[in-house]
C-alpha cells in the first residue's frame, strides 16, 4: 500500500480539503483530524496531534499515559474512512450524513504517547452501495509504523435533506 | 442454466460468514430475509452482492441491490444479469 498516489505528491486541492474538514460530523473531544495533506478518489493522507491533557490519559493508564487502541482506530476511520467518505460523496447534498462504522481489522505495533503527531495514509479497497472499505496506516513523526489494517463504513445520505 | 437449488446453494455458501442466526440459516428458504432473518448487517450484504458478482462474473447495479433484500430476489437477480450476459 501507499505506493503511487502518496509518493506522487498530488497537486492537493487546499480548498477541497477545508471543505471536507468543514463537514465532518465531530466535535471536541471526539474530534481526531487535524489537516488533511492530501485526498484523490483512491486515497486520502492526514495528521492528528494528541494533546497532552486528551481526556483519556488521565484513565489510561493510571499514572502511565498511553493513548488507546480504540482511540488510534477511531482517527484511522475519522481520517481514512470518513474524510475520504466525503470527498467520494462529493456535494450530493451531504447536510445529513449518516455514517458507521462496520468492520475494522487493526493490528497495533507502536505506543503512542501525550503530545505526539501521527499520519494516516488510506488507500480505498472498494466503494460500493455506499460501504467504503480501505486499508488504512498510521505512522508517527518517526516514521515508525504504529498500527496498520482494514476499516470499514457505511456512508449514508438523508436523501430529503 | 442452473436449477434454483444450485443457485440457492451457492448463494449459501456465499452468505454463510455473514450469518448471525444460524437456525434461520439451517431453515433457509427463498423467502429468507438476508438482514431480517439471517441478522446479516447492511455492510456486510455489500460482501454479499460483491461475492456473487465475482462468482458468477456479473455486475449488480444500484437498483438491483435496493431489492436484493431476500435469497428468491437474489436468484432472480443472478439469473437476470446472466441472461443479459
Amino acid at each position: 500500500m501507499g505506493e503511487s498516489i502518496f509518493n506522487k505528491r498530488v497537486d492537493t486541492n487546499v480548498q477541497t480539503c477545508d471543505h471536507i474538514l468543514q463537514k465532518l460530523p465531530y466535535r471536541k473531544p471526539f474530534l481526531f483530524v487535524d489537516t488533511l495533506v492530501s485526498v484523490t478518489e483512491n486515497g486520502v493522507e492526514g495528521r492528528y496531534t494528541f494533546a497532552a491533557d486528551s481526556f483519556f490519559y488521565e484513565g489510561h493508564f493510571v499514572g502511565n499515559p498511553v493513548t488507546p487502541g480504540v482511540i488510534l482506530t477511531e482517527v484511522m476511520a475519522q481520517i481514512g474512512v470518513v474524510c475520504l467518505g466525503i470527498f467520494l460523496l462529493s456535494d450530493s447534498s451531504i447536510n445529513d450524513l449518516k455514517i458507521a462504522m462496520t468492520s475494522t481489522q487493526i493490528d497495533f505495533y507502536q505506543p503512542v504517547f501525550p503530545g505526539e503527531t501521527v499520519t494516516v495514509r488510506s488507500v480505498k479497497e472498494y466503494y460500493r452501495f455506499q460501504k467504503l472499505k480501505c486499508n488504512v496506516e498510521m505512522r508517527n513523526s518517526r516514521e515508525e509504523l504504529v498500527c496498520r489494517g482494514s476499516i470499514a463504513g457505511m456512508m449514508n445520505v438523508k436523501s430529503d435533506a | 442454466m442452473q436449477t434454483n437449488d444450485e443457485l440457492i446453494t451457492a448463494l449459501k455458501t456465499i452468505v454463510k460468514p455473514y450469518v448471525q442466526d444460524e437456525e434461520a440459516f439451517a431453515q433457509l428458504t427463498e423467502q429468507t430475509s438476508f438482514i431480517k432473518d439471517l441478522k446479516v448487517n447492511s455492510a456486510n450484504l455489500v460482501d454479499v452482492a460483491l461475492d456473487v458478482e465475482e462468482k458468477y462474473d456479473i455486475e449488480i447495479d444500484n437498483e438491483s441491490m435496493e431489492r436484493m433484500l431476500t435469497v428468491g430476489a437474489a436468484i432472480d437477480i443472478i439469473r437476470q444479469k446472466l441472461a443479459e450476459k
